[in-house]
């Protein structure tokens, strides 16, 4: 099937539930012979395949490009307990750890800083940022976060009254963001956006280490610059209180480096785009939010709960853990498909809709655990700036194509749009 | 009430501040700290929520 030209629109199909290509077979389930991770047939919905998994609370098994069975933990409350469960490692390089998708089988397996290390060393690593992720210096960050946005969108209106959203606004304003929080010059940022995309997305083994030496290789050559003429990023902060202090080396920078600058931009920037067309796919709730500007932070976090981009979380077991009556036995693999626990209907009354109003709290869309998002503050503020500014300056904002024609990205990958095409 | 918070444990994630910001925060350090003179949770009933929101179980509350 061919990404995001489904028909009739699945968008529609799924909340109607028409879709006879949906089965009840639970005996799927047991077997694990649904296979993971899977493309969405609507940009914001789980993708259908997994509508038997949805039903198998709290834990299901699928099967990997490898034909690898692994679980898939359903349920809210059970995803909540295994991702705090220091059984569960996240370590890359651990040869049980399950694979997504063939181009990863042909990388390198190398260390990943923050989110591939397990503690203690994670949390030494943790504490050298979480100085800088704070609400208070996130919130110290807001005006700057708007002039950003009000600059783009005033570029963006100038070159209207048809635009590709993604590349005039959605991936630009976190990058701006990011690059100015980390001290990374933002001139270079069709070099690094490119590589992040390479980096997380291929197509081929040899493009992902290809994309992580440019990147490494960027930084080596930035930090050395920054140690000659310091700036006043993070990352020139990390040189002078850490680096130069002989707490931190230089391929653990490097490593910091390109984690941050890449989380910091590729994941925001797709719940921007994916949240305009889901809200302008919503236009009740679209004008609900418009008549009360009060009504944002909680739409941004029902929006985190309902689109669920980041939806195939990765872990090993080091030990048989018991939960839900289930064994996970150790160096079993186990997905966290969020979209799917973030959606539980134990949890989530009516979970398929948008609801401003309800208690959306104790999602899973930014992780749990030692790994929760250390930039999920910033991103909060990202995405009210930047949703916010979007229908104010632009009330009459509509998709300049149909809805079906937009391409999305596929399900081995971080959510999102892959084009916005849009008019006012 | 009485709040412990176990800074050992502690990831800076925010959670706490961002549920109960009436008697939770952040020090320098991005660690979770009570606000001054409400050590004992001033009754406000978001405590449990923010406890609940911890990713780490940081957070203890005795009655």
């Amino acid at each position: 099937m061919e990404i995001g030209k489904t028909d009739p629109f699945a968008c529609e199909v799924y909340m109607t539930g028409t879709d006879t290509s949906v089965t009840t077979d639970h005996s799927a389930t047991d077997t694990g012979s649904v296979d993971f991770p899977q493309d969405r047939s609507c940009p914001y919905h789980p993708p259908t395949a997994y509508q038997p998994l949805r039903d198998e609370r709290p834990l299901a098994r699928v099967r990997l490009y490898d034909g690898r069975t692994v679980w898939m933990v359903t349920g809210l409350a059970e995803a909540r307990a295994l991702l705090a469960d220091s059984r569960l490692s996240t370590d890359r390089e651990n040869e049980a750890f399950p694979l997504p998708t063939a181009r990863f089988a042909g990388v390198t397996r190398r260390r990943v800083a923050l989110l591939g290390v397990d503690d203690p060393q994670h949390a030494t690593q943790r504490r050298m940022l979480i100085p800088s992720f704070t609400l208070k210096r996130t919130a110290s960050l807001r005006p700057q976060i708007q002039e950003t946005v009000d600059r783009l969108l005033d570029r963006m209106i100038g070159q209207g009254p048809s635009v590709d959203l993604v590349t005039a606004f959605a991936l630009p304003v976190p990058s701006m963001v990011i690059c100015a929080l980390l001290g990374v010059p933002y001139e270079d940022h069709e070099f690094f956006e490119g590589q992040s995309r390479k980096l997380l997305r291929g197509p081929e083994p040899a493009d992902i280490e290809a994309a992580r030496d440019a990147l490494e290789d960027y930084f080596v050559r930035l930090i050395d610059h920054k140690q000659k003429e310091p700036g006043d990023g993070l990352l020139d902060e990390l040189i002078e209180q850490r680096l130069n202090e002989g707490v931190l080396d230089r391929q653990e920078l490097v490593d910091f480096a390109t984690i941050l600058l890449v989380a910091g931009h590729e994941t925001t920037a797709n719940m921007i785009s994916l949240g305009t067309f889901t809200l302008l796919q919503h236009p009740e709730q679209l004008a609900e939010l418009r008549s009360d500007a009060a009504l944002m932070p909680a739409a941004v976090e029902e929006l985190l709960r309902f689109l669920s981009i980041a939806d195939g979380m990765l872990r090993v077991a080091l030990e048989d853990i018991e939960i839900g009556g289930q064994t996970i036995r150790a160096d079993e693999g186990v997905v966290f498909s969020t979209s799917v626990i973030n959606r539980d209907s134990a949890s989530y009354e009516e979970p398929d809709r948008i609801d401003w109003h309800r208690s959306t709290r104790h999602h899973v869309a930014f992780g749990f655990g030692i790994h929760q998002c250390l930039g999920q503050n910033l991103a909060r503020a990202e995405m009210e700036i930047a949703l916010r500014s979007l229908f104010d300056r632009l009330p009459g904002l509509r998709l300049a194509v149909p809805a079906e024609e937009i391409p999305f990205k596929p399900g081995d990958t971080i959510q999102g749009m892959l084009e916005l095409p849009v008019t006012w | 009430m009485r709040i412990g918070i176990d800074k050992d444990v502690c990831i800076g994630a925010g959670q706490c501040a961002l549920t109960a910001p009436g008697v939770f925060t952040q020090d320098d350090d991005g660690f979770s700290a009570l606000l001054p003179g409400r050590e004992d949770g001033a009754g406000d009933p978001l405590v449990r929520e923010a406890a609940r929101a911890c990713p780490v179980q940081a957070i203890t509350l005795d009655d």
